[in-house]
């Protein structure tokens, strides 16, 4: 005889605090869709949607059979040569990564003090600049000396650079959108000009001199694995953000005036001093990335060096939902894709483009979610949105 | 007489809550319903369903004797039933006549708008109704009351004949409120039927030809206006016996806490909103400052919380200076302070309850060491201060935005009296509250008195100012008229002096 068991009572709790995977649901779905799309493209155009995302997955992760074959001729004869090339796209996705991942907090920091730093390209470029200088200009020192100091360099540099339109915001009002942009140009200009003057390395490319190896940011394997220490240092940024964000006083007072100037300003808090000082360490963020891109992996800066990090990392914060690990798993999958799209380019012939459009596409999903909701039928979670940036003059 | 409208029934479930359990009421052609009930009881939810801004789960909506479908606003509009909001739902940079045809602007020659027709037939509408408004006056020049004479013009020129008004009397002065009641009479009289949400007592009483209470969803019972009280309305909403009088003993004042000598202060535009205020709140007292809203109470707090700067004058608390010092500074005085605007100033809606009940103290021990937060106190912190004043929330780590208007209150007081005053400066304490809330925060406030701090009171209700304090000081026009001793006034001689006039003044010119 059969026994009928009760169905378990149903009992729907009201929870503030969502699961990391409801967190993840939308923008996982986000990405997935964005492929797809990105896939019909592809077709549209007439190549093969199985060669181009095969290319993309071996070009950003590595191929399996050859990390296989790595480490059999590893074990069988101790040459690891083989397996250092397997493990080469791998790890050019997290250097790309890296650069993301700082600019990333750059922007979200703003975003959490209801700012909107649209500067950090022009942070991250004077960031570079000055750990090159701190970098082949001063000689002779030891490099727990060199590289803290070049790195020390680049943050202040962005620092500087950022706290001037915080400054401007906070004395006279005006909007740091305005003043973060103008200062992109002139850091744009301003770089043109050093390396074709006062920073140019003899010879006839507007570059700047190599820096010196005690500047450097070690690499973890030899050439041409250009993987570094950089990347462990944004790691560890993005947990000392999390950390100021989340559990200190300073970080309280920057989400409250973030998210409630008014009621910021009733509780007692400096919103000018709170406007300053994250714009001076987003700035001082985005010039890290900078660095890292400039002691880690290039050595010198030339002139477009940057490629568009610090216009990216907005989507990156995005992305991200401004909280610091989200920015770096969407800095991790920028990298990904990054890194992957030359390798499309070159075996699949799929222009790198479609990357961009799968990123757009990705951005397009998390900015209006309620379009993954509906395709995907999840029910919305009703959560205060974050508060991005105030109109003009607040 | 006929039921112009009829609800058979209605229920309506959100996840977790049931806002509508089978709820039927009926509204007499030609006669105003009000509909009672606390904040959260559900009677904003059953007209934003008559209104077609939600569905039903269950019951039916009858149009004179037919049953109806409303599906959104329109069909709603269609079947001649027009909804004011709590909110106006007004452009203020536009006219009154571009405010009244938004959404059905007539043309001329199919592309130009035809401002004049609009502008004749809200004339029309004026007239026939009694609702004077030049159409082609800013909404952002003209007074909160006659904002909502726009909005009633706007459901007219709909040629709506059942009027819902949520709420109208909240945004509105005492002189405001008759100016409402007189207009929906004449609507009335000619033929119009309205109803009418609210949660005050004495106006229902007043105006309404009918009264039906709703409590928690159901409805709870009708009432004869004639045979109500404010005492059983006041039961019926709640469900229990409430006390309407806050029980308070003659006040102990003591040394003086606060001095304020001619204080000038100018508001956000850089208008001169205080122009030589001076009085004096001693500790154990609670002074009044009654006024009509805009008469330069808000700016006055400001200043004396350090949220406004002040042009000249001075502010001593405990013969101490606060005049241009900081906010922060001001708090740590010993000041507390329950914003007018809880949502603006008092509260982070999108941070936990546990941030907001340490929001004036977080840097402070046993909150913070260093730079540190420290979470295990904040968190016991929030427990303790939830159990003490009875905010009903699922947990203290739920958003703030998620609690109901009067525990979103009830958050402030706890945080506000939590920590050491000498001064409770309490701005509108108990606006848009239910009946329950408003008996809580009350003998909350009575309390701090009887501890010993000074207490101010500001409030734009004359019941509150009555309830509460000991001396009444009236504002007009950023002045202060007179103070008076609460126990020898009366309404009318406050009335007068909210509207400028001196009482003897015109005793004499009589």
């Amino acid at each position: 005889m059969s026994e009928t068991v009760p169905p378990p009572k149903k009992v729907e709790i009201q929870k503030n605090n969502l699961s990391f995977g409801q967190v993840l649901l939308v923008p996982s779905l986000a990405v997935l869709t964005g492929l797809i799309i990105g896939g019909i493209v592809i077709a549209i155009s007439g190549a093969s949607v199985i060669d181009a995302y095969g290319a993309l997955f071996t070009g950003s992760f590595g191929s399996p059979t050859e990390l296989i074959e790595g480490i059999r001729v590893l074990f069988s004869t101790g040459d690891h040569t083989v397996l250092v090339k397997a493990i080469y796209p791998f790890t050019e996705s997290l250097v790309t990564a890296t650069p993301y991942i700082f600019a990333g907090l750059s922007v979200a920091l703003g975003f959490r003090c209801g700012l909107f730093n649209i500067g950090a390209e022009g942070q991250f470029f004077i960031g570079a600049l000055c750990s090159a200088y701190v970098g082949y200009s001063i000689k002779g020192l030891p490099m727990i000396i060199h590289l803290p100091l070049a790195l020390l360099g680049g943050a202040l540099g962005g620092a500087v650079w950022g706290m001037i339109p915080g400054y401007l915001k906070a004395r006279f009002g005006a909007h740091e959108v305005v003043n973060t942009i103008m200062m992109n140009w002139i850091a744009f200009r301003l770089s043109d000009w050093l390396l074709n003057g006062p920073m140019k390395a003899s010879g006839f490319r507007p570059v700047t001199p190599n820096v010196q190896a005690s500047a450097e940011l070690p690499r973890f394997f030899a050439d041409p694995l250009r993987f570094n220490w950089g990347f462990v240092l944004a790691l560890v940024m993005a947990y000392v953000v999390y950390w100021f964000l989340f559990k200190t006083t300073l970080g309280f007072e920057v989400r409250s005036v973030g998210a409630n100037p008014d009621a910021a300003k009733y509780a007692g808090m400096n919103i000018i001093k709170n406007f300053v000082m994250v714009m001076a360490l987003a700035g001082g963020l985005a010039g890290l990335a900078g660095s890292a891109q400039v002691l880690g992996v290039d050595h010198w800066v030339g002139q477009g060096f940057s490629a568009g990090y610090g216009f990216d990392a907005i989507a990156l914060a995005l992305l991200g939902k401004s909280h610091p690990f989200g920015v770096v798993l969407a800095a991790l999958l920028f990298g990904f894709l990054r890194s992957g799209a030359t390798d499309m380019q070159s075996m699949a012939g799929i222009p790198i483009d479609i990357i961009s459009i799968i990123q757009g596409l990705v951005i397009v999903f998390i900015a209006a979610p309620d379009i993954i909701r509906w395709l995907y039928r999840i029910r919305s979670i009703k959560t205060e949105e974050t508060v991005l940036t105030r109109g003009w003059g607040k | 007489m006929t039921n112009v409208l009829e609800l058979r029934g209605i229920t309506k479930r959100f996840p977790g809550v049931l806002a509508n359990d089978n709820i039927s009421i009926s509204l007499r052609e030609g006669k105003i319903l009000a509909l009672l009930g606390e904040n959260g009881a559900g009677k904003t939810t059953l007209m934003n369903i008559l209104y077609g801004l939600y569905k039903p789960d269950e019951g039916q909506i009858l149009v004179r004797g037919k049953e109806v479908n409303i599906q959104d606003p329109n069909d709603a509009i269609a079947n001649g039933i027009g909804m004011v909001h709590q909110h106006f739902m007004l452009v203020p940079v536009m006219t009154v006549a571009e405010n009244v045809m938004l959404g059905v602007e007539p043309t001329k020659n199919g592309v130009f708008l035809d401002k004049a027709k609009v502008a004749n037939r809200i004339r029309e509408i004026s007239n026939q109704y009694g609702l004077e408004v030049d159409p082609a006056s800013y909404i952002k020049d003209l007074p909160v009351g006659i904002q909502q004479r726009v909005e009633i013009i706007k459901v007219l020129y709909r040629q709506a004949d059942i009027l819902i008004l949520d709420e109208p009397t909240a945004v509105l002065t005492p002189q405001e409120v008759d100016g409402l009641f007189k207009i929906l009479q004449t609507l009335i009289d000619k033929g119009k039927s309205i109803i009418f949400i609210t949660h005050k007592l004495k106006e229902v009483m007043h105006a309404a030809d009918d009264i039906t209470v709703i409590r928690l969803g159901k409805v709870v019972g009708s009432i004869d206006p004639k045979e109500a009280t404010p005492e059983k309305l006041a039961t019926m909403m709640v469900g229990r016996d409430v006390n309407l009088v806050v029980d308070k003993k003659p006040a102990k004042a003591s040394e003086s806490a606060l001095v304020v000598n001619q204080l000038y202060v100018r508001d956000e535009r850089q208008n001169p909103a205080v122009q030589g205020v001076s009085f004096e709140v001693r500790k154990g007292e609670v002074l009044g400052i009654a006024g009509v809203q805009g008469n330069g109470q808000t700016e006055l707090v400001y200043a004396l919380t350090g949220l406004l700067p002040i042009d000249s004058g001075t502010i001593q608390l405990l013969n101490e200076p606060l005049h241009n010092t900081s906010p922060r500074h001001i708090l740590e005085r010993g000041v507390a302070h329950i914003p007018e605007d809880r949502q603006r100033h008092g509260l982070i809606l999108s941070f936990p309850i546990h941030d907001n009940m340490m929001l004036c103290t977080y840097y402070k021990n046993p909150f913070a060491k260093g730079i540190s937060l420290q979470e295990k106190s904040i968190f016991s912190n929030a427990e303790e201060l939830v159990k003490q004043y009875d905010v009903r929330t699922p947990n203290i780590y739920v958003n703030a935005g998620t609690l109901s208007g009067g525990n979103q209150q009830k958050v402030i007081v706890a945080r506000e009296f939590s920590r050491p005053i000498e001064l409770l400066i309490a701005s509108q304490p108990t606006r848009g509250l239910d009946v329950g809330s408003i008996e809580y925060i009350h003998k909350q406030i009575i309390k701090k008195r009887d501890e010993g701090a000074g207490v101010i009171v500001v409030s734009s209700e004359l019941d509150e100012i009555l309830a509460l304090s000991d001396r009444i000081a009236v504002m007009y026009k950023g002045q202060i008229m007179d103070i008076l001793e609460a126990s020898k006034v009366n309404k009318e001689h406050l009335g007068l002096l909210m509207a400028g006039i001196h009482p003897s003044e015109t005793s004499t010119k009589n």
